[in-house]
């Protein structure tokens, strides 16, 4: 269902009367993928605000002796209290952040809803017409479907954060038990350190995704709440 | 903005089937010959579906979208975090759903990976990390562990005891919860074999152990009976000096910091975890294997 297009009509005044298109709109975003997208919002904040209380325990990449601090980041803007009172939300909301990722992949492959936002060789000619209208002033390129290759890019690559953040932090959280795992990431010292990288990368994410949700305007949000984004563009 | 659209006439496969020569050909004006064209066809469009099922009321679409809107209200149900009075019971669940899957997720035969001398951390970087004192004067001439609970030799053991069990000696990693980590060297028996001399009981569950600086710890047995879970009287081929615990620390790789007990002085083997752990009585998780 998602995609195709209907169009929205006055309210008939009588049955003969042709029917006046007020306007159109598409089935965008199926509940799962909402309420997925909105747990996960709550579950980032939470895991990036306890990350960063958690970091501040040892803000440093480094040995214990001599300790060099990397950044002190601001108790202000981290959630927990301390060190212990963070953990327990990081180890409490990994549980809903990692539930929501299984849940919302599982949906995509089974549903073959994926193809929205996978990138795939297919959009690779559409990349850079869009780079061009989105950083050169050119002209737009023809909207075809939901997201745009830039869109669909920007997505893929944020969905391989995502999983990418619950594999460090498995190798952080038990680099014995995964020690396969650990392995690959040269170990739970530099597990670390990529669980640190890849929260930025989805800061970054969360960051430039805002930006252009409120580009897109109104219709386009609203579509992450009920699914129906009105007058799309294709 | 609408003669753009390509409207749904544009399937799927002729979207796949468009060719990359054809964009990289002359991109603006393929663009403008699609443009009328799709205009075109958007114009017969709009027209001939505005009778078919593919359009919806004005007062239905409404309906429908609040209540797919309503849909999402199991979101709210995060915002219990957010209650003061639940918050402190939430997180406490959420810890012990955490130790629950860690406890599953511990194999008992995977060890710890060990480590060339040459990758050991020089014992002056080798942090110190007391929870009040570094030396709580622990008497080394009488010193003797108390073992208590389920065991079949209860009473007080000297360290000669310790040490006449066969010696392990391994280099591994000390993964503090803060989150800085060493590579140490290790010495000592292991907690399975002292645990087979007292005979404790195979079946109990908990280890709990008292240090002479008040703090306290306890270990799952599946941990106790690890084979690098060691009663540690050595560091470097030394035994311990005062500030890492002597004459006897507990000594588990598969466990973070703050387990690894030092100046120990009771060890009870029990079903019943009645004693927990300083750290953990204060919010830390009780299993944090690693």
């Amino acid at each position: 269902m998602s995609g195709v297009v209907i169009e929205i009509i006055q309210e008939k005044k009588d049955k003969d009367s042709d029917p006046v298109i007020v306007g159109r709109a598409a089935y965008e975003h199926p509940l799962v993928v909402r309420l997925c997208h909105w747990i996960n919002t709550v579950a980032l904040f939470v895991m990036v605000g306890s990350g960063l209380q958690i970091f501040r325990a040892f803000p440093s990449f480094g040995a214990k002796i001599p300790q060099k601090d990397l950044l002190h980041w601001p108790k202000a803007f981290a959630i927990g209290g301390w060190l212990g009172g963070a953990l327990q939300w990081h180890l409490t909301f990994m549980w809903i952040y990692i539930a929501t990722g299984v849940l919302y992949l599982g949906y995509q492959i089974f549903s073959g809803n994926y193809r929205q936002v996978l990138f795939t060789h297919r959009d690779l000619p559409g990349v850079w017409p869009m780079v061009k209208h989105y950083f050169f002033f050119g002209p737009k390129p023809a909207v075809r479907e939901s997201y745009n290759p830039l869109q669909k890019q920007a997505y893929t690559s944020a969905i391989g954060l995502g999983v990418l953040s619950v594999l460090t932090g498995l190798c952080v959280w038990k680099p014995i038990q995964f020690s396969w795992l650990a392995w690959m990431m040269g170990g739970f010292h530099y597990a670390r350190i990529w669980h640190f990288a890849v929260m930025w990368a989805i800061l970054f994410f969360v960051l430039g995704h805002l930006v252009m949700v409120i580009l897109h305007g109104w219709n386009n949000f609203v579509s992450m709440l009920t699914g129906w984004k009105k007058d799309p563009e294709y | 903005m609408k003669g753009e659209e390509p409207s749904e006439e544009l399937t799927a496969g002729e979207r796949d089937g468009c060719k990359v020569d054809d964009l990289e050909f002359d991109e603006n004006k393929v663009e403008d010959k699609k443009k009328v064209e799709e205009s075109n066809v958007a114009e017969k469009k709009t027209a001939a579906s505005a009778m078919d099922e593919n359009s919806i009321d004005e007062k239905k679409f409404r309906l429908v979208s609040r209540r797919e809107l309503l849909k999402l209200t199991p979101v709210l149900a995060l915002g219990a975090f957010a209650i003061p009075g639940l918050q402190e019971k939430l997180l406490k669940k959420g810890l012990g759903f955490s130790d629950w899957a860690s406890a599953l997720l511990f194999r008992s035969g995977h060890r710890a990976t060990t480590f060339d001398n040459a990758d050991v951390a020089p014992f002056d970087k080798f942090p110190i990390n007391g929870y009040d004192v570094d030396d709580p004067g622990v008497d080394l001439e009488n010193w003797k562990l108390t073992v208590s609970g389920a065991v079949k030799k209860p009473g007080r053991y000297a360290l000669a005891q310790v040490q006449a069990l066969p010696a392990i000696r391994q280099n591994t990693r000390h993964v503090c919860v803060e989150g800085w980590d060493v590579i140490g060297r290790f010495g000592g028996a292991r907690l399975s074999d002292f645990l087979t001399m007292v005979g404790a009981d195979p079946t109990a569950k908990y280890i709990t152990m008292t240090c002479a600086d008040d703090y306290y710890e306890s270990l799952d047995m599946a941990t106790a009976l690890h084979p690098q879970t060691l009663l540690c009287y050595e560091m470097y081929d030394r035994l311990l000096t005062r500030e890492h615990g002597a004459p006897l620390r507990l000594q588990a790789p598969t466990k973070v910091g703050y387990k690894q007990a030092k100046y120990l002085m009771e060890l009870k083997v029990t079903h019943v975890l009645d004693k927990v752990g300083y750290w953990e009585d204060q919010g830390y998780s009780w299993f944090y294997g690693l």
